[in-house]
C-alpha cells in the first residue's frame, strides 16, 4: 500500500513530489489504482486546502478551484453555463467526488468537464503562480494545477452535448462543447472542443476557422461541417470506433451549432 | 507502516479507528468497524454497492481514501433502521420486491436517500438519475424506481 502524505499548501506538495508519487483529489480515478495495486506509485500527496475550492469571478472570466468537485459547480450560480458539463460526469456519487483538476487528467474517454473548459478559452494555473493555455496543458499534462479560468460565456453563446449510448449515465462516444462568440450578427473567434474523439479533448481549429465570419445558420455553417474532422485522428475504443466517431461528428456538430440539442 | 487515527460520526455515534495507509472508506466500515451494510462490488467505483452518504452527499466509499473523512458524517444501510421501525425506503424496497439477490440495496437505499433528504418529492425522472451510478443485475431497475416513488410517498415519521 502506498503511503499517504498530506501538505497545507500546494506549493508545498509541488516542492515535495517525486516520480512515484500520485497526487490525490477526489481520488475516483486515484483509489481504483490503489484499490487494483498499481505498481506506478509509492506515495499518494494530498492538499486538503479550502483555497483549492474557491471559485472567484473576475471581470469577464471566472476562476475555477482545482479542488471545486462537480457539485460544487452545480451548487454554484456563477457557473450555471457550466451545469450541463457537470451534469454530464458520472452518478451523483461520482459527482460529489470528482473534482475539476482531476478531470483535467482523467484519461480518455473522460474528460467531458474538461472538453467544455477547452472551448471556453481555459487557463491552467500552476502551483508555481505560471499559467498555461489548457489546448498546451493537456499535450504534456504535467505539474499540480491550482485552478482554471475561463471566460464567462454571454447569454446562450455556449453550447455543450455529450453522447453517450447508456443513459442517463454512460461513458463518452463523442462530447461537443462550443463556444459561439459573435460580433455584429456573424461567428468571430469562436471555439470548439471534443472529447472522447482523440487521446485528449481537443480544440478542432478547421472547423473554427471555417465558422469565422459565418451566419449561425445551415448555410453558414456548410463549410464547418465538412471539415468537421479534419486534422484529427478519432481513437478506436470498447464503445465506439474511430470509422464511427468521425461518421457522427459533423452530425452532432450541426445539431450543437443550430441548437437542436441542449 | 504507521496507522492513521481517524474520528468521525458513524450512524450518529462517534466512532474511532486506525486506518492503514491509503486504505479506503468501504475496508475500514467493514474489517474495521463490522458495519457490513455497504457491499464490495467493484473497488473502482463503477457499480455503486458501496454508496455511503457523506455529510449527507452521496460517496462511492471504495474510492474514498479513509483519512479524508475526519470529523465527518457517515451514514450506511445500517443506520436507516431506528426504534420506530424500518425506514420507509426499506419498507417499500420489502413491500415491491425491490431486492432480489439483495446485493446492491444497500447502495440504492444510500442513492435514493440523498436523493429524498434533499427533495422530498421526486419525478420518476429524477429517482432515475439519482441511482444512475448503481447497478443491480437481477431485480430489475423498474421495482427499485417504483419503491423510491412509494417510499417518497410514506407519511413522514416523527422523532
Ligand atoms: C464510475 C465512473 C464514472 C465516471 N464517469 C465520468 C464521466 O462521465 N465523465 C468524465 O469526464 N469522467 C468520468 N469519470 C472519471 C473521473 O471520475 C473524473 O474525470 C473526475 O473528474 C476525476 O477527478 P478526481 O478528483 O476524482 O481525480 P483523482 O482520482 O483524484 O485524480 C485523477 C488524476 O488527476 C491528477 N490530479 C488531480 N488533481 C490534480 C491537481 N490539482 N493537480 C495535478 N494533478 C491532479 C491525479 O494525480 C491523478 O493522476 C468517471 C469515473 C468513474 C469511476
Amino acid at each position: 500500500m502506498p503511503s499517504v502524505a498530506t501538505y497545507a499548501t500546494l506549493a508545498e506538495a509541488a516542492s515535495a513530489m517525486t516520480p512515484t508519487s500520485r497526487f490525490l483529489a477526489g481520488g475516483t480515478l486515484v483509489m481504483r489504482d490503489v484499490n487494483y495495486g498499481d505498481q506506478g506509485f509509492d506515495r499518494i500527496v494530498r492538499v486538503p486546502d479550502p483555497a483549492l475550492k474557491a471559485i472567484t469571478p473576475d471581470s469577464g472570466r471566472i476562476s475555477i478551484g482545482a479542488g471545486v468537485t462537480m457539485a460544487g459547480i452545480l451548487a454554484s450560480r456563477d457557473l450555471d453555463f457550466l451545469w450541463p458539463a457537470a451534469r454530464a460526469v458520472g452518478g451523483p456519487a461520482i459527482r460529489s467526488m470528482a473534482t475539476v483538476g482531476g478531470n483535467l487528467f482523467a484519461p480518455h474517454p473522460y474528460g467531458d468537464l474538461t472538453t467544455a473548459l477547452l472551448a471556453l478559452d481555459g487557463v491552467v494555473h500552476l502551483s508555481d503562480s505560471g499559467q498555461v493555455p489548457l489546448d498546451q496543458f493537456l499535450v504534456n499534462r504535467a505539474g499540480l494545477v491550482r485552478s482554471v479560468s475561463v471566460i464567462r460565456p454571454a447569454g446562450d453563446a455556449f453550447r455543450f452535448h455529450k453522447v453517450s449510448r447508456v443513459k442517463p449515465k454512460g461513458a463518452s462516444v463523442l462530447t461537443i462543447a462550443a463556444w459561439l462568440n459573435r460580433s455584429a450578427g456573424r461567428l468571430s473567434n469562436v471555439r470548439i472542443a471534443y472529447g472522447a474523439f482523440a487521446a485528449t479533448p481537443v480544440r478542432v481549429t478547421a472547423v473554427e476557422r471555417a465558422l469565422e465570419g459565418a451566419s449561425l445558420d445551415q448555410a453558414g455553417i456548410a463549410p464547418a461541417l465538412q471539415a468537421a474532422t479534419d486534422g484529427l485522428a478519432p481513437v478506436d475504443d470498447a464503445l465506439a470506433s474511430g470509422w464511427y466517431r468521425a461518421e457522427i461528428a459533423p452530425v452532432y456538430l450541426r445539431r450543437v451549432l443550430l441548437g437542436e440539442v441542449r | 507502516m504507521a496507522k492513521t487515527p481517524v474520528t468521525f460520526t458513524l450512524n450518529g455515534r462517534e466512532a474511532a479507528t486506525f486506518v492503514d495507509p491509503a486504505a479506503n472508506l468501504l475496508d475500514v466500515l467493514r474489517r474495521g468497524l463490522g458495519d457490513l451494510s455497504p457491499k464490495y462490488g467493484c473497488g473502482q467505483g463503477t457499480c455503486g454497492a458501496c454508496t455511503v452518504l457523506i455529510d449527507g452527499e452521496p460517496h462511492l466509499s471504495c474510492v474514498t481514501l479513509a483519512e479524508t473523512i475526519e470529523g465527518r458524517t457517515v451514514e450506511t444501510t445500517n443506520g436507516l433502521q431506528d426504534s420506530a421501525g424500518l425506514h420507509p425506503l426499506q419498507q417499500a424496497f420489502m413491500d415491491g420486491f425491490a431486492a432480489q439477490c439483495g446485493y446492491c440495496t444497500p447502495g440504492m437505499l444510500m442513492a435514493a436517500k440523498a436523493l429524498l433528504d434533499r427533495n422530498p418529492s421526486p419525478s420518476r425522472e429524477e429517482v432515475i438519475d439519482a441511482i444512475a451510478g448503481n447497478v443491480c443485475r437481477c431485480t430489475g431497475y423498474e421495482p427499485i424506481v417504483d419503491a423510491i416513488l412509494t417510499a417518497a410517498r410514506a407519511p413522514r415519521r416523527t422523532g
